[in-house]
């Protein structure tokens, strides 16, 4: 791998890993937010 | 060949992820899912019904992931889809194959933790229909596939309906009807000006097996029959006379412009301003006929 290579490699990955990192605090939000909601419909 | 692809550093973008989804499909998928969800008689908590529509969103983008993997050769051979992550290379066709299944069972799971499972059931429904019954079957094999594809563009505002009231009643599924008869005369007006390359691919678009007089008869013909499935709301007591008088309205001048349509004889490098108008009208027609529906039941309900 030539050093841009790796720079355009090691710029991808974190793009990928960041993005998926906000979906997963999405994801933990909105079922935080989904069980309040559903426990206080009872 | 996968053994080279394999072996070289994985360059995939989050944004090759995210064109899977087919963002600009998805934004009409949202509009109606969310205009079903708020024409619906009844309440639902602002949170589930948030969720209710990002379900319907990551179900369509799901199913959008999906197409373009088993698409990706045919997209390969046409201009349009030639530069989409796979055919381009940055993704490898399993990366499109898991990401779809992912999107897609995620979906229905949270549907069915976040309001219910009949209203799961329904977008999983959505998702295979569009996935494999018009995709993988009968898109390559017939030149009704727009008809086809139609009925899985008309899933979101049935499914944000349903969302809200737990049954399927007439109302979601004349909105699904509408959505349904508008596909075709919306597609084809496009399929005549944007002169495609499907036939080069082997997908057996109307205009290229049937003709172009056929087309723009089938485009007047469905318009007349959007006219009435637009109507019907209002005449079976589901909507108030603002809505219907806009659908009236809206489907009336959809009508004229699709006669124009049918009138059209271009010569060779012909402008084709009617398709084009038609076209265009067509997405604002959706637009406007549900942005009515949602109008008049917020006015009712501001009234009683």
């Amino acid at each position: 791998m030539t050093p841009e290579e790796q720079e355009r490699f090691t710029r991808a990955r974190r793009g990928r890993n960041l993005a998926l990192g906000l979906v997963l605090t999405g994801l933990v939000v909105l079922f935080y937010a989904m069980t309040i909601a559903r426990i206080g419909g009872q | 060949m996968t053994a080279t692809v394999q072996t070289a550093p994985y360059y995939a973008d989050w944004r090759d992820y995210f064109a899977l989804t087919k963002p600009r499909v998805m934004s009409l998928v949202v509009f109606t899912g969310l205009c079903g969800l708020l024409a619906a008689p009844g309440h639902i908590n602002p949170v589930l019904g948030f969720a209710a529509v990002l379900c319907i969103a990551l179900g369509a983008g799901g199913a959008g992931a999906l197409n373009q993997w088993w698409e990706a050769d045919i997209d390969a051979l046409m201009k349009r889809t030639a530069k989409r992550p796979l055919p381009a290379g940055r993704l490898q066709r399993e990366d499109a194959l898991y990401f779809g299944v992912a999107l897609s069972a995620g979906s229905v799971m949270i549907m069915g933790l976040a309001v219910g499972w009949l209203t799961a059931g329904i977008l999983a429904l959505s998702i295979v229909y569009y996935a494999v019954v018009y995709t993988i079957w009968l898109k390559p094999r017939t030149p009704q596939n727009i008809v086809i594809g139609g009925g899985a563009g008309a899933f979101p505002p049935l499914i944000g309906w349903v969302a809200v009231t737990g049954d399927v009643t007439a109302m979601p599924l004349l909105l699904f009807a509408i959505i349904f008869v508008w596909t075709p005369p919306h597609f084809w007006a496009l399929a005549l000006f944007v002169k495609t390359d499907y036939a080069k691919a082997g997908i057996p678009m109307l205009p290229v097996v049937a003709g172009e007089t056929a087309t723009r008869r089938q485009i007047l013909a469905y318009s007349l029959g959007l006219l009435v499935v637009a109507v019907l709301p209002w005449v079976i007591g589901g909507t108030g006379a603002i809505y219907g008088l806009a659908a009236l309205a809206l489907s009336g001048v959809f009508v004229v412009f699709a006669l124009d349509v049918f009138r059209h004889r271009p010569a060779e490098g012909d402008a084709l301003r009617p398709e084009k108008r038609l076209f265009g009208y067509s997405v604002l027609y959706l637009f406007g006929l549900f942005g009515a529906l949602v109008a008049d039941h917020v006015i009712a309900g501001l009234g009683a």
